[in-house]
């Protein structure tokens, strides 16, 4: 800060303003810098403290000491391999729907919708005016053995009466798809909305058809909207609980419902630390790798 | 795609009584057309005249709702627009912003299973003078450089018609100029038939062999540059070109080649040749570079007043009020002839015969008139 002092007080003159004005810029950060120390980089801090403690011999539950012990890391992900690459799975899996379904969605609502565009954005966006939770829970019922769709599906020849769709994987991947659905939408639609319908017709007219100006023109055009939302929609669904504690059984747990119980029901507190670390890493790693690959880098 | 059929037809360009309707709006009304194989021809109109509207038909992003286009023998009207044989300058250029501009080129000879497109490529950005940005991304590009792309990349495809809509509209007054230069050399140099949109009269005037003035969806007249400003038909045409001088009169007498017009008592000739109408009522048009600061011509006003005077470098322009109060506008060359008159100084008006021209007298003395150039 001090530099700015110095260009303050260099500027002689009639202009006494300058030196408040040369804080407006902190004052503009203070809160947002204030907000992210608190709630994100001190737990943070906190978080990696307490991924490399043990609990000393015959010590109470929840008490922990600092030892610095970096096995913790390879124990807590050795005992939760299954759930940790479950997790990456049925994100994955989701994030591929739910751009499946996005898609069509937001390319129609950005150049078809006509006079409907703000109705359908509002429709988008609708399920966030009621709970997460709430709306995961509903979805046993639809999913649910009296509910509509396996009582329908019974009706087909090859589906035994035994069929039954919660507690299976698809139930929470089905779930996880619905719930991140808007967050894959939306910022595929300000990118599909941002190209300029000439360059599609421009397309058509140097002998492009329906399907290769879509695959030549409008898909790379649409590339930053495709990346920002398979991140808004793998990250958050990658670290989800919610919907394999719903919708699921203990044999589709995820790495988000580990943690959860080692927190909240073990007390473990540095294996649930270290497990959200190597998370927080191992998607950093596939978030740079997915960026570079899709060469989107200047676009985004 | 490879090996797709592009029609291969040779011929004019002709349009039979074709109509678009956009609800209960008649965007184009009944119009036929017959553009010549390999000129330059020109859409003039103010906005919302429909001229955009006929040059989407003729790329077939808008289909007719009656009416057909052929290009020769062949019938356009329904085919998709990936397989005629034209290629359209959008307005704003629609490059492809993912693309450097060699791709952008190449992208109609791709689309049209041509592998070894770099001749072809090369050529037309040497055409357009821009060989040497071929990597770069149309964003890197200015303005005019991106509408000389615009040009490079539908010309490659060697198309029977080019279509070019408003293409300078968004240039400054000095690029436009060099870029209509330009246009015109590459359509000398590629010989294939241009349709140029436009709302610009100057720039339709300077480019174009035959010129349409498009109004409400019809064509007001066809003709070179020099028939529609010297001999408009109608008041439309006579106001959207140029400036020009409307004086409502009535025929005395047709008669030895000439027609006697009479208006607030004065008596004026027009060569019968010049006199678009039948009718007893007609409207008296004198372009204001033709009228002169004298008073012994055939056709003369005396005891008129400059009310207003404006020096614009190669003329000087004079509002002059006649005595029956309508104001005229005369354009007076800055030569040794100048009158350098003041406001309020008292002048006479004279003019040739053969420089007038009669037009119906039905017709609304502004019409055309205060279209701004600008959309």
């Amino acid at each position: 800060m001090a530099f700015l002092h110095t260009v303050a007080n260099s500027t002689t003159g009639p202009r006494s303003g300058l030196k408040s004005r040369s804080w407006t810029p902190y004052l503009l950060l203070a809160p947002g810098l204030i907000w992210l120390v608190t709630f994100f980089i001190f737990p943070i801090l906190s978080l990696a403290s307490t991924s490399t403690m043990v609990r000393p011999e015959g010590a109470q539950i929840g008490t922990y000491v600092q030892e610095f012990r970096l096995a913790n890391y390879i124990d807590a992900f050795q005992a939760n391999q299954e759930q940790y690459l479950r997790s990456f799975v049925y994100a994955g899996i989701a994030t591929i729907l739910a751009l499946a379904i996005a898609y069509p969605l937001a390319y129609m609502i950005a150049f078809k919708s006509g006079k409907y565009r703000n109705i359908l954005l509002v429709l988008v966006v609708a399920p966030f005016f009621t709970s997460f939770l709430l709306r995961t829970v509903a979805w046993t019922q639809i999913l649910g053995d009296e509910g509509p769709i396996v009582q329908t599906l019974k009706l087909l020849p090859f589906v035994g009466d035994s069929m039954r769709l919660t507690s299976t994987p698809f139930a929470v991947v089905s779930g996880l798809t619905y719930n991140f659905l808007p967050f894959m939408t939306l910022p595929l639609y300000a990118s599909l909305e941002r190209i300029d319908p000439r360059t599609l017709e421009a397309a058509g007219d140097l002998y492009a058809n329906g399907l290769t100006t879509f695959r030549k023109v409008a898909v790379p055009l649409s590339m930053p909207g495709v990346v920002a939302g398979t991140l808004l929609t793998f990250i958050p669904a990658a670290g989800d609980y919610v919907n394999a504690a719903i919708l699921g059984s203990p044999s589709t747990k995820m790495i988000g419902n580990v943690i959860e119980s080692r927190f909240f029901a073990i007390v473990d507190y540095p294996t649930a630390a270290a497990l959200s670390f190597t998370l927080m890493a191992t998607i950093l790693i596939l978030v740079t790798l997915y960026i570079r690959r899709s060469g989107t880098d200047e676009l985004v | 795609m490879a090996g797709q059929k592009v029609a291969q037809d040779t011929g004019d360009l002709v349009l039979n009584r074709v109509s678009k309707l956009f609800g209960d709006l008649r965007a184009v009304d009944d119009l036929s057309l017959t553009i010549p194989d390999g000129s330059f021809f020109a859409l003039l109109g103010p906005s919302g005249c429909g001229k955009t509207t006929t040059l989407r038909m003729i790329a077939g992003l808008e289909e007719p709702t009656s009416g057909t286009i052929n290009i020769g023998d062949t019938d356009i009207t329904t085919q998709k627009p990936y397989r005629r044989n034209v290629n359209t300058v959008f307005q704003n250029y629609a490059l492809f912003p993912h693309l450097t501009i060699f791709e952008n080129v190449a992208f109609g000879l791709r689309r049209r299973g041509i592998k070894d497109v770099k001749g072809e490529v090369d050529n037309a950005l040497a055409l357009v003078e821009l060989g040497h940005l071929a990597e770069r991304k149309p964003s890197q590009l200015s303005g005019g450089q991106q509408q000389r792309i615009a040009v490079a990349r539908a010309i490659v495809n060697k198309p029977k018609v080019l279509l070019l809509d408003e293409p300078l509209g968004a240039l400054d007054l000095k690029l436009r100029r060099q870029m209509q230069i330009e246009l015109k050399r590459i359509q000398t140099e590629v010989g294939i038939t241009f349709i140029h949109v436009t709302h610009d009269q100057e720039e339709a005037m300077t480019m174009a062999d035959t010129i349409a003035v498009m109004n409400q969806g019809k064509i007001e007249q066809l003709g070179s540059a020099t028939e529609l400003y010297e001999s408009p038909r109608t008041a439309f045409v006579a106001n959207f070109l140029g400036q020009c001088n409307l004086i409502k009169a009535k025929v005395q007498s047709r008669s030895g080649g000439k027609a006697v017009v009479s208006a607030k008592g004065l008596n004026f000739e027009i060569p019968l040749t010049r006199v678009s109408t039948d009718s007893e009522s007609i409207l008296m048009g004198i372009r204001p570079e033709k009228l002169r600061l004298d008073d012994h011509g055939t056709n003369s006003i005396k005891d008129c007043v400059v009310t207003d005077r404006s020096f614009v470098g190669t003329s000087t322009q004079y509002l002059v009020r006649t005595p029956w109060d309508l104001d005229l506008v005369v354009f007076e060359q800055n030569d040794e002839g100048l009158h350098n008159l003041r406001v309020g100084d008292k002048v006479s008006l004279e003019w040739d015969p053969e420089h007038t021209f009669g037009l119906d007298g039905s017709q609304d003395v502004n019409a055309g008139a205060d279209l701004d150039d600008d959309e």
